[in-house]
């Protein structure tokens, strides 16, 4: 035991020399940092965003403009990545529609970790029979194999890409909540919550200011991987044809339909799959990023 | 064993009933009277009327749902809306159809998988780890319905090598099962090179090392093995979403399997179909996971049923 002591003691000072006034922040961007992988997935969304954002400004024709006479014309100096069979650009509707694809991947992942957070934190922080009917629930809910619930609720609520975005979101609802629940148990046994108890706090007060802050990293690491589940579950349900219709620019509606062009018009399909794959590896990498700078035992 | 398979299976049935549960209650959520959407258009109040008393629609909520998993386990789920056929008739023709290319995309994910995990851990760090792993995170990223268009232009359009849709042959099943099995295999084999990287790192593959055990034989032997318990859980979870990926993949390759069948059935608005499909597949699902978990207790005997 005294010799663990000697060899820890040194290993403290030698830190306090290197970092000085290393903040919790400072520690978690040096990690992330280190880890080009995840600046250039932090890079890739930030790009998409901003493409998003300037759309309009950056899209050289209107993403509805029809132009017969112009369809189906390969990728050229007029039109980058070609037309499609109503002679509209692909380009500036793969630039508009970033605004239905990230937009609905993170108003499903907003609508799944609001009720999932709030389920989470309930059933961890009061426990007994609430926890094991939310968590029961919760079992049931991912007995629903992969986009089977989501196809469920649209079904039933209709195809709409406000249906998608409630039945893709419905199906992040229990992974935030088991996230949440996890962390809340482990949290809410420290002796600061007890403390805070003793001087008379409320539930509300204790489960809000002072265990949710301190859960934060899992829930965000999980967000940021479960957009990119969204924005692929979603896109897969409007080419199916059950999310944003016809002429809709999101890109899993413009993909399905290049696919009735595949065999003469190929880069109808290429350029809209591609836009989603980027996107998708960017929050994939950048999830995986975040992972590796919250986990303490990543840093060195 | 037997008392620890016979503990899971009481286990699981809650979670049928649940999932019943869920699935009736969202059959709730469609607007409008059931009863009129039966009927068709121009049909009189009297005959809806009645067909709501043969359809138990004028219950209670709570003895509409007895009925309905009553009828369950008297194999009735329902009469299309469509062709007035039994729907577990229409399922049991698709079900076979679907597990068949389920089971072949496992195959390609457990090998694929574990292949490049495995090339990945024994030498971690370098060009070809690298390498392995930017395909895989490829793989996790690609849409499932764009790789597989991409396949079947490439392989079956430009090259001719396979068919371009279909369920008659072998040939018929490479694309489609290559389509769904991909995004797995990218799962399975990060999880086979970070399984195997921990289990390489442990004190009793170091003291093997030490004995002058070959390589060859720590990594297979050895190492492989006890990482492979892992690997085994994230295989049963990616069945799942095997399952609800085939709707995607048999609607590009027109293969008539049940995910087709239930998008068909939402297209048509036919949700008797909707509600077997959903439901079927959920059990096929939690069934799985059951076997997965036996699976598991069998090959590591540490881990205790909580």
């Amino acid at each position: 035991m005294a010799t663990e002591l000697n060899k820890e003691k040194p290993l403290i000072v030698t830190q306090t020399i290197d970092h000085p006034r290393q903040s919790v922040f400072g520690s978690f961007f040096s990690v992330f940092l280190e880890n080009k992988a995840a600046v250039v997935g932090g890079l890739i969304i930030l790009f998409y965003i901003f493409i998003a954002i300037f759309a309009p400004v950056l899209a050289p024709y209107h993403p509805h403009e029809i132009n017969l006479d112009n369809k189906l014309t390969p990728p050229s100096i007029e039109h980058w990545m070609g037309t499609d069979d109503k002679g509209r650009d692909i380009l500036s509707r793969i630039l508009y529609g970033s605004r239905l694809s990230m937009g609905v991947g993170f108003a499903a992942v907003i609508f799944g970790a609001f009720f999932g957070i709030s389920l989470g934190l309930i059933a961890g922080y009061y426990g007994k029979w609430i926890d094991s009917i939310i968590m029961r629930c919760m079992d049931v809910l991912l007995a629903f194999p992969g986009i089977l619930l989501a196809l469920a609720i649209v079904s039933a609520l209709g195809p709409s890409l406000v249906n998608v975005t409630i039945a893709v979101g419905a199906f992040s609802v229990p992974l935030f909540a088991r996230i949440v629940r996890g962390s809340t148990l482990e949290v809410k046994q420290l002796e600061y919550i007890d403390a805070i108890r003793s001087l008379g706090a409320k539930d509300g007060t204790i489960i809000f200011k002072h265990i949710l802050p301190n859960i934060l990293s899992p829930i965000i690491v999980q967000g940021t991987l479960r957009v990119a589940t969204a924005i692929l579950s979603a896109a897969g349900l409007s080419f199916l044809g059950l999310g944003a219709q016809p002429p809709s620019s999101e890109w899993g509606t413009m993909l399905s339909s290049g696919r009735d062009f595949l065999f003469t018009a190929p880069y109808i399909a290429i350029f809209p799959g591609l836009a989603i794959a980027f996107l998708v590896l960017g929050f994939n990498i950048f999830g995986d990023g975040l992972r590796d700078a919250f986990d303490p035992r990543m840093k060195k | 064993m037997l008392m620890f398979i016979l503990r899971r299976l009481i286990q699981t049935i809650p979670v049928i009933f649940g999932v019943t549960i869920v699935v009736f209650i969202i059959m709730q959520l469609v607007p409008g009277d059931p009863a009129v959407l039966l009927a068709g258009e121009g049909a009189t109040s009297e005959t809806i009327e009645a067909l709501r008393v043969q359809l138990g629609l004028n219950q209670p909520l709570y003895a509409q749902y007895i009925d309905y998993v009553v009828n369950i386990f008297r194999g009735d789920l329902g009469t299309s809306l469509k062709n007035d056929q039994p729907v577990l008739d229409e399922i049991l023709i698709r079900l076979p159809i679907t597990l068949e290319l389920a089971i072949f995309s496992t195959i390609i994910t457990i090998v694929l998988g574990m292949v490049a995990g495995i090339i990945s851990a024994i030498k971690p760090y370098s060009i070809i780890d690298t390498v392995v792993m930017v395909i895989a995170l490829l793989g996790i990223s690609l849409p499932s319905f764009w790789f597989g268009l991409m396949l079947m232009y490439g392989f079956s359009v430009k090259l001719q090598i396979f068919p371009v849709a279909g369920w008659d042959s072998i040939a018929h099943i490479v694309l489609p099962a290559f389509t769904l099995g991909a995004g797995g295999a990218a799962i399975v084999a990060r999880m086979t090179r970070s399984s195997m990287l921990e289990v390489i790192r442990q004190d009793y593959i170091r003291t093997a090392r030490a004995k002058g055990v070959k390589e060859r034989v720590i990594v297979y032997k050895h190492a492989l093995r006890n990482a492979l318990i892992p690997v085994i859980t994230v295989v049963g979870l990616q069945f799942g979403a095997l399952l609800g990926g085939t709707v995607l993949v048999e609607s590009i390759f027109a293969i008539n399997g049940l995910g087709r069948m239930i998008v068909d059935s939402i297209r048509m608005r036919d949700l008797p179909m909707v509600q077997g499909g959903v439901l079927v597949a959920s059990m096929v699902f939690v069934l799985v996971n059951l076997l997965v978990d036996i699976l598991y207790r069998f090959f590591n005997k540490r881990i205790e049923l909580n």
